[in-house]
């Protein structure tokens, strides 16, 4: 019965000057979004709201679930669009609405019309206890609670008259593309795609860098990667993928540093080269998957450790979750069943029995002298012979 | 140059094979249920494959099911056999070694009220037989027991076994996954005793998603697929007439020039072998070289059996055959070396099978992991584990397993690439 949604927006809506810049990045990101939904669909921006109305047949639940993707939708309702014939049809139309989408009218409701259309001759309140009216003799069952309805039913007079009475939470967050972008340091772990959906959602469009480790690493492991920034991809559009060979650096940090700093010193190249991209790129930070004391190399002094060699800002949106809080969202946004696939990545090959927890910045320095002959070549190289994966 | 040394894993399938497919897919396309004569072309083509299959093993082309592949043989003779027979006793019998094809139904059957006995192997992955003679008793319905052993070639006295378990229950049911045995030992289930074998299709170079079970006649078999009743009401289905097709032309082939091909595949797994034994760093699981194992003998304790059991070429070059062997009515049926001619199983010092895996990966050189591991889910090999491997050993493993098209100089090049990577690859290990 539904041919349209009326999407809402929240903090958008409260954006001063720029306000127009947000709702056309919404708008054209839920164009996106529906572009892999098959039906045609015209999405249009009218006095404070968007509507996605569908031009041909369409899969209702698969446009529900990509416009629940889109960031800076607050709320989906489904709505019926109708031609204004007179008020008389309008009142029919309206209990035809209501009899075909609610089998069980044991419910209490209200009526909350909204007339733009200034010209239309029955003002808001006028229009609001008619329909209400003829509900009730329709319906003896529904009784009115103008405080605490189980059903509003919302009638927007406009050229048209759009009749909405659900509305199906959104993901939030801002239109990917208005805030700037960021580059995601992406494992094959749980978290890192979590990090990337929680920085993209306040509307940052999202790159990517992978470290992998042939042989120590596997293709599918690499495959498993592209895969969850595939599944990133789908609430933050477009992500351009660097795969960087690291194996050659790990190989020489093991021979020549001690083992418990292995991790340390490994994470700091992995940053520089990391930043190194994001620079290339125009980006205004790194994201990281880390949280505190999860680890041996997320403990606050190897973050410190690590955060040191950077100069861009290193986003870490899942400080301060537990493990389980970000197993829940990576449940939500359906990373999770990709990231446990058991492959190997190149953090955990070489990882010494003890690692450092309390790394010294003094010592991790001095040992990284060690590396002083080949390491600059090295980086350059998995820089130069970095793979790109556009993921979309 | 590309080397596939993974033929237990799957092989590639012959042109003629491909050809006796195309035509099926192409010309026979009936259902051979059909009336008309389409479909009886289509039943013809299958017939024809069930009796050139049939063939091979000496057997009635009226007593092969064709299924989709080797793990549904397998689940229907175990299965099977165990729901038409839960009344004569629900006790089964099978090894610790078997691939999950055979171990998932039993332990199924075990959720279901059936009792399981599972044998233990020996250090080569071998079963003892008086083991198996204590097990056997008048609630036993049914034993499985694989001829090869997929992850590292250790071929089971099958007909021995067969002997002992007939002896004890004449009316305990008796099955043999010959997945990776087919088409490189001679098998012939009437004269071992054998009243169920399964066989895959892509194993010996035929089609994936095909594979068959030979079934004795008058065996009590109940059926795992529900329908039409095709196949005599065993496997309901229409049947997949291309693949079997294929498997009819690979069974043939693989019977063809037999000792030719055998004793290709003996060469090259000899060939790897003496490679091997020159790195101090790679040990062989299971049975090593064939040609030096007169000294094996004293191992094992197992009796009068095992000395036929070592009928392999060295056996016979000791002239050590057994009397029950020596009346030579056997000789042919139970070509029943120690080792399959094409598996090798080897553990390398401080390199993780996976690793070493990919890097071999990298030179274009396919093998298998012996045991799928990764830091975050260790899938430990049961084989290797009951033949007593060590966890460092576990996640060293890797199998290589040869095929007909395989060559000398593959296996030298192979050597040479491990003789480069494995030092190289072990000065960086985790400590």
């Amino acid at each position: 019965m539904f041919r349209a949604f009326l999407i809402k927006y929240g903090e958008i809506g409260i954006k001063g000057k720029n306000r127009h810049l947000f709702e056309d990045a919404l708008v054209s990101q839920i164009q996106h979004a529906l572009k892999a939904v098959e039906g045609t669909f015209q999405t249009s921006k009218e006095q404070g709201r968007i509507y996605v109305e569908a031009l041909s047949e369409f899969d209702y639940e698969e446009t529900l679930e990509s416009l629940q993707r889109v960031f800076g939708i607050v709320g989906i309702c489904p709505a019926v669009i109708l031609e204004d014939q007179g008020f008389e049809q309008l009142c029919q139309d309206v209990i035809a609405y209501l009899d075909a989408r609610y089998a069980d009218k044991q419910m209490t409701f209200k009526v909350n019309a909204r007339r733009a259309r200034k010209d239309y001759p029955i003002e808001s309140m006028q229009i609001n206890a008619r329909v209400g009216e003829k509900i009730l003799m329709a319906f003896p069952q529904m009784k009115v609670d103008v405080h605490h309805p189980q059903l509003l039913l919302n009638i927007e007079v406009r050229q048209k008259i759009i009749l909405y009475s659900e509305v199906i939470p959104g993901p939030g967050g801002m239109p990917v593309g208005t805030s700037g972008r960021a580059m995601l340091l992406l494992s094959g772990g749980i978290d890192s795609p979590v990090a990337g959906y929680m920085i993209s959602k306040r509307g940052v469009k999202l790159d990517a860098t992978y470290f992998h480790a042939p042989p120590y690493t596997s293709e599918r492991a690499k495959q498993k990667v592209v895969e969850l920034a595939r599944l990133v991809a789908r609430y933050s559009g477009p992500i351009c993928l660097k795969v960087v060979n690291f194996t050659e650096i790990q190989l020489y940090i093991y021979e020549k540093c001690p083992h418990e700093e292995l991790t340390i010193i490994m994470r700091r190249y992995m940053m520089k080269i990391a930043e190194h991209f994001a620079k290339e790129s125009h980006s205004m930070g790194l994201i990281t998957g880390e949280s505190i004391g999860q680890v041996a190399s997320q403990t606050m002094q190897s973050l410190a450790a690590t955060n040191e060699v950077c100069t861009l800002p290193v986003y870490r949106p899942l400080i301060g979750f537990d493990k389980q809080e970000i197993i829940d969202v990576s449940e939500k946004i359906g990373t999770y069943e990709t990231s446990i696939q058991p492959f190997e990545d190149c953090c955990t090959i070489f990882v010494a029995k003890h690692p450092v927890t309390k790394p010294n910045l003094n010592i991790i320095r001095r040992s990284e002298q060690r590396l002083r002959e080949k390491i600059d070549q090295m980086v350059q190289t998995a820089i130069e012979s970095a793979e790109t994966i556009v993921v979309e | 140059m590309e080397i596939y040394f993974d033929n237990s894993a799957t092989t590639r399938c012959l042109k003629s094979v491909c050809e006796v497919m195309e035509h099926a897919f192409f010309q026979e396309y009936g259902n051979p249920s059909s009336l008309h004569h389409k479909g009886l072309a289509a039943e013809r083509c299958v017939q024809e494959a069930a009796e050139r299959m049939a063939k091979t093993l000496k057997v009635s082309p009226k007593e092969l099911i064709f299924t989709s592949g080797g793990t549904e043989a397998d689940n229907l003779a175990i299965l099977g056999a165990a729901w038409a027979n839960q009344r004569a006793g629900k006790h089964l019998i099978t090894t610790r070694i078997e691939h999950p094809a055979v171990a998932e139904p039993m332990r199924y059957l075990e959720g279901q009220g059936f009792r399981v006995t599972w044998l233990d192997v020996d250090a080569k992955g071998r079963i003892s037989l008086e083991q198996l003679q204590e097990a056997v008793g008048p609630e036993t319905i049914l034993v499985s027991i694989m001829q090869v052993n997929n992850e590292i070639g250790t071929v089971e006295p099958v007909e021995e076994a067969a002997r002992i378990i007939k002896a004890k229950n004449a009316n305990t049911l008796f099955h043999v996954d010959a997945i990776q045995s087919y088409g490189k030992l001679r098998i012939l289930p009437r004269k071992m005793g054998v009243d169920l074998l399964s066989v895959s299709g892509h194993k010996i170079h035929g089609p994936k998603g095909v594979g068959m079970l030979y079934v004795k006649e008058k065996t009590k078999l109940a059926p795992i697929v529900f329908g039409g009743g095709h196949q005599r009401g065993l496997r309901s289905g229409t049947e997949n007439v291309p693949g079997i097709a294929g498997l009819g032309q690979a069974a043939v082939e693989a019977y063809e020039n037999f000792e030719e091909k055998r004793a290709h595949l003996s060469a090259l797994r000899e060939a790897f072998l003496a490679g091997l034994s020159e790195f101090e760093w790679a040990h062989v699981n299971g049975f090593g070289s064939c040609l030096q194992h007169t000294g094996l003998k004293d191992e094992r304790a197992d009796g009068e059996h095992s000395e036929a059991a070592w009928d392999d070429r060295a056996g016979r070059e000791n002239a050590s055959v057994s009397s029950e062997r020596a009346d030579g009515e056997h000789s042919e049926a139970a070509w029943d070396g120690l080792a399959a001619p094409h598996i090798v199983s080897v553990s390398f010092d401080g390199v993780r099978s996976e690793v070493l895996l990919h890097a071999l990966e990298d030179r274009e050189i396919y093998v298998s992991a012996g045991s799928a591991c990764s830091s975050h889910k260790p899938a430990v090999s049961a084989t290797l584990k009951s033949i007593g491997l060590g966890r460092k050993a576990l996640e060293s493993t890797l199998r290589f397993s040869f095929g007909i098209e395989n060559t000398k100089e593959e296996v030298s090049v192979c050597l040479k690439a491990l003789k480069e990577l494995v030092p190289m690859l072990a000065r960086y290990t985790r400590h």
